[in-house]
């Protein structure tokens, strides 16, 4: 398979987020703007490229009946390598994303990666993997943050598009989040069937 | 007395793991087509959130703090609670056949729900004490299972309308739960105590 | 490569060693980033008492100390400011459990005479875009929002909704306002104890339990 191919097929054709419908907790809980989503599809992405390349790395060292516990323990080494290196260097992130750091090692994308894809391929494609899968998700966390802030609050990335009194506040709460995504949801089923 | 009954009506209620934290969206979304199968999961995550937190509760502050390892939390923390799960599907399938009959099928697909180990992670970040903890995850996992039941049920006549063809299938159910925790909002403030 | 067979050797050595490799990792890295976590919390600590109390050169962490609310355990911790050896104000770390979603945690700071010189809201779950406003509100130049250069001893810090309250609440978030301005009261009182504690207390009769009692009162209206 051609590399780019991998990383194309991870962001539109297997798109966590929109098609696999994998990840939804963090892809609600931490997209009450634009950055904060971003941040978060980034976090996700670094161990998915990390849990991605070592899983396939030591794929034929691990017997088929232990490899789902195997699998966890590589997830959640990197899940807290993750969780430290954010504390000393980047704590004013790591507090706004809370809880929803350590909660990647029960993201169904990791798992259901390690799974379906690096303990079938190359150490090389399986990094390919890992970057279009966490691109994909990173977009998808990235627009619907964009489109919470904007309605909620009418700015993005905290640049003001739309005067202060334009947003409707329930996009930054918790109704919003269930709502913003319906829509997107919808939307892109919408674009999909069209192409 | 006072404590416990804040923590149940705040759990359940006003801070649903579901509408309000986000934890537990997958089998949320996933095991609500029918009102019966959501029964069963909200009472197999029952089971295994309150017996997952008491065990983790235990291991946080009896082996994890004293010995300095408060790092390997994360890790130690979805170890056990996989093994708690296999454990228990091995052991209600030998005891109570009927009950696995009930539960089993949901019971390999709690060690991804990211509420159990969502629950065992902020009850140590809340400093409860064991008493408190055991209180807020049965009161969460019940919160849950009513989210789940609440929503089955909606989803069930949802089968019969009429939606256009994009928004079918898990848009129109996305939007139904922002319907949901709006009226779930309706709960904030309120405070006992 | 041919895959391992399940054997139970297998399964057994290829776990056990998948477990040690990650531990070793994960306690290498711990002991790697141990230290730049410990200082970025002292950081974020030492630049929230800078950014509210008027400028020092002690260490205030090193001389700070407890004082513990009448209806609670849990103590507000006041940080002392000095500059050449003189005491010039005080920072204080309170809560509120009254919150709208619970507890909020704000660092107040005071000059030496008690006015407020500044505040930063350390944790809240508040309602975003209404409750959460008060890092903002408090501050504002409009009506009387601002607690900024106010003397709580001289002040009644009650929202104005409540009988003679003269600050102006939050609109439409009136809990977290009471909440918010409780906190202050607290902390104020914890400004005053840790004065008369140390001696710092030149004007006696401004005492916390003075500071206080008119606006007892408004508490029960």
């Amino acid at each position: 398979m051609n590399k780019l191919r991998i990383i194309y097929n991870g962001i539109v054709n297997e798109n966590p987020t929109f098609v696999l419908l994998l990840g939804m907790c963090p892809t609600l809980g931490t997209t009450g703007s634009a950055m904060t989503g971003m941040s978060m599809g980034l976090a996700t992405m670094g161990v998915l490229i990390c849990s991605n390349v070592a899983i396939s790395a030591i794929k034929s060292l691990v017997p088929d009946r232990v490899r789902i516990p195997a699998y966890i323990v590589v997830i959640a080494t990197f899940v807290t390598l993750l969780q430290m290196f954010m504390a000393a260097y980047l704590p004013a992130l790591n507090a706004s994303l809370g809880i929803f750091i350590p909660l990647i090692v029960v993201n169904c994308i990791l798992l259901g990666r390690a799974e379906a894809f690096a303990s079938r391929h190359t150490v090389a494609d399986s990094c390919m993997d890992g970057i279009g899968i966490g691109l994909g998700f990173t977009v998808a966390l990235t627009l619907l943050g964009a489109v919470r802030e904007i309605l909620g609050t009418g700015t993005v990335f905290g640049l003001r598009l739309f005067p202060e009194t334009f947003g409707s506040l329930v996009f930054v709460l918790a109704p919003g989040a269930f709502i913003a995504l319906g829509f997107l949801i919808a939307l892109i089923n919408y674009i999909r069937k069209r192409s | 007395m006072l404590t416990y009954l804040s923590i149940i009506v705040t759990a359940i209620f006003v801070n649903n793991i579901v509408f309000a934290q986000f934890l537990g969206i997958c089998p949320f979304l996933g095991v609500s087509k029918k009102l019966s199968s959501a029964l069963g999961m909200g009472a197999a995550v029952t089971f295994v959130m309150t017996l997952a937190t008491c065990v983790t509760w235990l291991v946080q502050y009896g082996i994890l703090e004293p010995w300095g390892l408060g790092y390997m939390q994360t890790i130690v923390f979805i170890l056990v609670i996989a093994a708690l799960v296999q454990m228990l599907e091995i052991i209600i399938k030998k005891i109570a056949p009927g009950l696995y009959q009930a539960l089993g099928v949901f019971l390999p697909l709690i060690t991804t729900n990211c509420a159990v180990l969502g629950v065992a992670i902020l009850v140590i970040q809340k400093g409860m004490n064991l008493g408190e903890s055991m209180v807020y995850a049965v009161a969460t996992a019940i919160g849950f299972t009513l989210a789940l039941v609440v929503f089955a049920g909606i989803r069930e006549q949802l089968r019969m309308v009429d939606v256009p063809a994009p928004m079918r299938g898990i848009p129109i159910a996305l939007i139904c739960a922002g319907m949901l925790a709006m009226a779930f909002m309706g709960f904030s403030g309120i405070s006992v105590g | 490569m041919k895959k391992l067979s399940s054997t139970l050797t297998n399964m057994a050595l290829s776990l056990g060693i998948i477990t040690i490799g990650a531990s070793a990792l994960l306690a290498w890295v711990n002991s790697l980033t141990a230290g730049p976590i410990e200082e970025a919390r002292q950081k974020s600590e030492i630049d929230a008492i800078k950014s509210v109390t008027p400028p020092f050169d002690n260490n205030p962490r090193a001389e700070a100390w407890d004082w513990i609310p009448e209806t609670d355990t849990v103590p507000f911790i006041v940080y002392p400011a000095m500059e050449n050896g003189a005491f010039v104000g005080a920072a204080v770390n309170g809560y509120s459990k009254n919150g709208f979603g619970g507890e909020i945690k704000v660092m107040y700071g005071f000059d030496s005479t008690g006015a407020v010189t500044g505040y930063q809201v350390l944790s809240h779950a508040e309602t975003p875009g209404l409750g959460a406003k008060m890092q903002e509100w408090f501050s504002m130049d409009a009506g009387n929002r601002s607690v900024l250069g106010k003397d709580p001893a001289q002040t009644a810090m009650y929202v104005s909704k409540d009988a003679g309250g003269a600050i102006d609440g939050i609109t439409a978030a009136t809990i977290t306002s009471r909440a918010f301005l409780e906190t202050l009261r607290n902390c104020y009182k914890a400004f005053e104890a840790y004065k008369v504690d140390h001696g710092y207390a030149s004007d006696v009769n401004r005492t916390a339990g003075d500071a206080t009692t008119g606006a007892t009162s408004h508490h029960q209206s």
